[in-house]
């Protein structure tokens, strides 16, 4: 494949043609099928993905999660009973059980990584989606794509949902514990983000947002 | 390694380090070191790569001691009190017959972080010195450890649920330990120093002799 590489002497910036992100090769941006990927030829690193009607399946996904996020939220996630006295948590009393410690820094970190970053993934999603499903331009498009990139590493609530398994069982070892109705809702809004993540082909967003601006 | 290899930094363009765009670096001299596309800053490598990864790694190295040494949560029921190091937290599960779990936490609390710090350590190091061996089995090895670097986690979401769910003032209550702090920081500056760390530099320092 490498042979096809031709490249100008000056051009100022291309989407035809890719560099690595992780070693930096160059390679030109192949037809490939729907739901194929592409990698990197020298180090393996993927480089793009194609899925039909990817923006759809992304805001769609993206909704549902959010709607799940707002559930998640209303209902206990483990009920704790323990000689006849019980007590309930919610997905945010995590946060605040450091704050009240005073472990304030581990508090931020619970906040930001199990209740901020996780909703704001879910939030730009959709006010970047849905305008242009709307053929409207969105607030800011390149400001959210690039919070988007920035907020991925942080939001983690699928870590949160083995966190909340390892606590289960180790409380179930002398206490009463039952599973709340915002723990379903926690783990469908997960999946719903992870499939959000993997339907979102970042190409096509840039593409249709150049389309939705001429 | 006969063949030459045409990289972005080869034929003067950058690559974008947010959205990927390939710009040239003639666009950066002359319009804007900001992405046309993304708007993001443009750089050809990650600013400082090696020294930030280097300082970063020997602060985790320093608090993954305290992380180890000092509790992580004390548990008080019934007058009676619990406390449990990271490892401890493991034996616990294991003496309750819990396989499974301690498998997750031993696996997810001791071995990643431990395997993370050395690989990252290993992978500097090479950059650092010129190793030739094996660029792609590194790269590899550098994707597998940013991958796994968040999990460790866990074990501090799950003191979050305790303290939250155990406080039954005389009955039953947990507390966090201050080996809690110290642990999340290793966490989070070992997925710093993952972030800083430019796979790119294995590479180039191979393009460099050829």
């Amino acid at each position: 494949m490498r042979e096809d590489i031709f490249i100008e002497s000056d051009f100022a910036y291309t989407d035809t043609k890719l560099a690595c992100p992780e070693c930096d090769l160059v390679h030109a941006i192949a037809d490939i099928k729907e739901g194929e990927q592409g990698r990197c030829i020298r180090c393996g690193a993927l480089l793009f993905v194609r899925h039909r009607n990817s923006l759809d399946r992304a805001l769609a996904f993206a909704i549902t999660g959010l709607l799940f996020f707002i559930l998640a939220n209303m209902f206990p996630l483990l009920t704790f009973e323990l000689d006849g006295r019980s007590q309930s948590n919610r997905l945010i009393d995590g946060a605040i059980a450091f704050l009240d410690e005073g472990y304030w820094e581990l508090g931020i970190v619970v906040f930001v990584s199990s209740v901020l970053a996780p909703m704001m993934v879910l939030v730009v999603l959709v006010s970047l989606l849905l305008p242009l499903r709307l053929n409207r331009l969105p607030v800011l498009p390149q400001f959210q794509i690039r919070m988007l990139m920035h907020l991925r590493p942080w939001a983690m609530s699928e870590i949160f949902i083995l966190g909340i398994i390892v606590a289960f069982v180790k409380l179930s070892d002398f206490a009463e514990v039952s599973i709340g109705l915002s723990l379903f809702a926690f783990i469908l809004m997960v999946a719903a983000t992870v499939m959000a993540y993997l339907t979102l082909d970042d190409e096509a967003l840039w593409s249709r947002l150049d389309e939705v601006k001429s | 390694m006969t063949e030459k290899f045409v990289t972005a930094q080869s034929i003067d363009a950058v690559s974008c380090p947010l959205c990927n765009l390939l710009v040239s670096n003639s666009y950066r001299r002359t319009k804007s070191n900001h992405c046309p596309r993304c708007d993001g800053e443009l750089s050809s490598r990650k600013k400082n790569s090696l020294n930030r990864t280097w300082a970063l790694l020997i602060t985790a190295s320093i608090l993954y001691v305290p992380a180890n040494i000092y509790p992580i949560l004390t548990l008080v029921s019934f007058g009676k009190s619990t406390t449990n190091t990271i490892v401890g937290g493991v034996l616990e599960l294991m003496d309750a017959g819990q396989w499974t779990i301690a498998a997750i936490v031993f696996i997810a609390s001791v071995l990643v972080p431990i395997f993370k710090i050395v690989a990252l350590f290993f992978l500097v190091i090479s950059v650092q010195f010129n190793f030739k061996w094996q660029p792609k089995r590194r790269a590899v090895l550098y994707r597998f450890t940013e991958f796994i670097g968040r999990w460790s986690m866990i074990d501090i979401f799950m003191i979050s649920i305790l303290i939250a769910l155990v406080k039954l003032q005389a009955i039953a209550t947990v507390e966090a330990g201050a080996g809690a702090i110290a642990f999340a920081a290793v966490v989070i500056i070992t997925m710093f120093a993952a972030m800083t760390f430019d796979p790119r530099l294995i590479w180039d320092k191979l393009g460099e002799k050829v």
